[in-house]
């Protein structure tokens, strides 16, 4: 992705960090349900999984999965703040904030993985 | 007085609404020199058939609005020292309109979406009515008060993703317009702007990524009102009003 003069300002960043994160969360979310379904139709095979997901590399991409998943929560958080509740000017600190939040709740996963 | 040994590289494009290409001038370097003063150096002296689009050279006209080195500025009050990158510098058309020729940008379909978007004054009274009273404290009033310095210059349009995205978005200034119409306690418009502002193409497409806020020279936040008019389309929509 080519961040052009015009934008990568904080605001166009927290857009395209909500964009991105949406996009990939969508993408997760089939392997997700298949991976419940199993609980139902194959328990041994997601007993596998389990151990496999047990990996540290899994955990790390497991970090990231939940960094998004907190990033969409918070961002959208701001953009419904923003909508719909009195103005607030101070739309950078409340983005920045997103960001803090989601590094907190996605680090503490992290902590309590390994 | 030139600097001797300096000059800047300056790349301008050139060309009509169909093909055009970049053109590099060499431009004695000043010490104080603003972007205008660069693209009417090229005229005088190198290209005498550039055209270009100025007036007061003040910031108060809004009319020489182009794209610096990638980003929408008025080229009177941009200093070439705050923006050149190596002592280079680009220079094209408004981004988002129509190029007529060379930097000068049809701003017809800009300001045709001010008049889509209601934007502009809807009378109750006629001449002969009393001066109504306006007072300057009211929130209303000081919400307007905030949005009415812009000078319809469309950098806040060539910054807008959202508009390059979707031509039938009506974009930060006129929505700005409308929103200072909105509380405007001599408006009688509320429920032709709210229509207006709620059809495709009104305040919800607005992505809300600031560009506008980030790049108008008055220091305006377009982003401020649309959110306002967003916040007013979505409790007409929710308590039913007409």
């Amino acid at each position: 992705m080519i961040v052009r003069p015009h934008q990568g300002h904080p605001l166009w960043l927290a857009f395209m960090l909500h964009r991105i994160s949406g996009v990939a969360l969508a993408l997760f979310l089939p392997a997700h349900f298949y991976v419940l379904a199993l609980a139902l139709n194959e328990p041994e095979r997601l007993e596998g999984f389990f151990r496999w997901a047990d990996q540290p590399l899994v955990k790390i991409a497991e970090f990231g999965l939940v960094f998004l998943l907190a990033i969409h929560i918070f961002g959208g958080l701001r953009l419904l703040a923003l909508e719909f509740l009195p103005w607030s000017a101070r739309q950078k600190t409340l983005a920045a904030a997103a960001v803090a939040f989601s590094v907190f709740v996605s680090t503490t996963f992290l902590l309590r993985a390994i | 007085m030139p600097d001797a040994a300096a000059s800047l590289s300056v790349s301008v494009w050139r060309g009509g609404p169909e093909a055009g290409a970049f053109r590099s001038f060499d431009v004695p370097a000043l010490k104080n020199q603003t972007v205008l003063d660069v693209v009417a150096w090229i005229q005088r002296n190198a290209e005498p058939t550039l055209s270009y689009r100025f007036a007061c050279r003040v910031g108060m006209c809004g009319s020489c609005a182009m794209m610096v080195n990638g980003q929408p500025r008025w080229t009177c009050r941009t200093h070439v020292r705050k923006v050149a990158e190596d002592g280079r510098l680009e220079i094209a058309p408004l981004r988002n309109l129509p190029v007529i020729k060379d930097l000068a940008v049809d701003m017809d379909p800009f300001f045709d979406k001010w008049v889509k978007a209601e934007g502009v004054f809807h009378s109750s009274t006629d001449r002969a009515a009393d001066i109504a009273p306006v007072r300057p404290s009211t929130p209303a009033r000081v919400a307007a008060d905030a949005g009415i310095e812009c000078i319809n210059c469309a950098v806040c349009y060539a910054a807008c993703d959202s508009v390059a995205a979707n031509p039938d978005y009506l974009g930060p200034a006129a929505l700005n317009r409308a929103w200072t119409l909105l509380n405007d306690a001599k408006d009688s418009g509320r429920v032709a702007i709210l229509d207006a502002v709620s059809r495709p193409g009104g305040c919800t497409s607005c992505h809300s990524q600031g560009s506008c806020e980030r790049f108008c020279p008055n220091e305006l936040s377009p982003l401020t009102s649309i959110a306002g008019l967003k916040r007013e389309a979505a409790w007409r929509f929710l308590r039913k009003e007409s």
